[in-house]
């Protein structure tokens, strides 16, 4: 009778349905720390998207895209009817306070609202710029507030946030490279 | 007991008109709408994991919806939508992704792993049917060594 298994390779491929299985875990298990709702970037790399779109303050002021490039600024969306957006403020203030020029996108929002919680709450921001229909919401590729970007000098997007950012976002995605973008800068 | 059922099909026709109203698209052109349901049911909500632009009603897919209807009046082609709202929200959006360098595993492995299925089997296939020779051959060979030894026997009586 035949030996089973009776050359070397016969035998590694016994172990083939285990070293899938194995592959398939690792995989999997890698799967399981990441955020499905977080989308891949498209804009990192980008320049800041053209606009035109009145001031929050001031509706007969229209800001463009040559008001926000220039200098290293972090453009955040935000809107009264965000939740997050008012665990976020407080970490915006204290940037803004800290030196951080900080632009505001009011995303799909009630203009008078708008003014009142920053009257309430604190204005971070150095302007806001009003987007009511979302239009420019839909050139960054915006699908929920808050967001925001970190823009270099040349008007760059260089990097992305979905979402609140907080002390430990600011350490861990930001401070480095806000750093670095200062020091390009000068 | 009818009248309930009467009651119940007034309200669900009542509020189906409702709900189809405030869909309603209008088009400048009838023909452009048939591209625009293609479009708004193969594109993803970036908001809501999984759904389409058709059926979900999350405020960025109304949005995306009316941007659509835009671009189509403007006589863009479909590409030409994909590529404008892809470079906005990522290949994320498409539920028909393209073939290129990031996809092609994703398009691959169903061919690739077909092809290992169709070698396992025919592996297993031939290995069998040697197993089945092997086998016959030995029965063969057992017949044949008992009607030999019913044959000596028959001799030695």
């Amino acid at each position: 009778m035949k030996v089973v298994g009776g050359s070397s390779l016969n035998r590694l491929a016994l172990f083939l349905p285990l070293a899938l299985f194995a592959a398939l875990t690792i995989v999997l298990l890698l799967g399981l720390d990441k955020d499905p709702s977080e989308l891949p970037s498209a804009l990192v790399g980008e320049p800041f998207p053209s606009f035109s779109l009145p001031a929050l303050h001031d509706a007969d002021r229209t800001l463009d895209e040559r008001d926000v490039i220039g200098e290293v600024v972090l453009v955040n969306i935000w809107a009264t009817w965000c939740f997050a957006c008012r665990i976020e403020h407080a970490m915006l203030n204290q940037l803004a306070e800290q030196g951080v020029k900080v632009i505001g996108l009011n995303y799909k929002d009630n203009r008078e609202a708008a003014i009142a919680w920053l009257k309430e709450r604190g204005d971070p921001y150095a302007f806001s710029v009003f987007d009511e229909q979302g239009r420019l919401g839909i050139d960054l590729g915006v699908y929920g507030a808050p967001e925001t970007y970190l823009l270099d000098a040349t008007g760059t997007i260089r990097h992305r946030r979905v979402g609140v950012v907080d002390d430990r976002v600011w350490n861990n995605e930001f401070r480095d490279l806000y750093a670095q973008l200062m020091a390009v800068q000068r | 007991m009818r009248l309930r059922w009467s009651m119940g099909l007034a309200v669900a026709l009542f509020t189906s008109v409702l709900f189809g109203s405030e869909n309603l698209v209008e088009f400048s052109d009838e023909s452009l709408r048939s591209r625009y349901q293609t479009l708004i049911t193969e594109l993803r909500c970036p908001k809501c994991q999984n759904q389409n632009l058709a059926d979900s009603n999350a405020p960025i897919s109304k949005d995306l919806r009316e941007e659509i209807q835009r671009m189509l009046e403007q006589k863009m082609s479909d590409r030409e939508i994909k590529y404008h709202l892809t470079s906005r929200y990522s290949e994320f959006i498409l539920y028909r992704p393209d073939v290129n360098k990031t996809t092609y595993l994703l398009w691959g492995s169903p061919f690739a792993i077909l092809l290992m299925g169709l070698l396992a089997a025919l592996r297993l296939n031939r290995r069998n049917k040697i197993d089945v020779g092997s086998l016959d051959k030995a029965v063969i060979d057992q017949e044949s060594r008992i009607a030999e030894l019913l044959k000596s026997g028959e001799d030695d009586k």
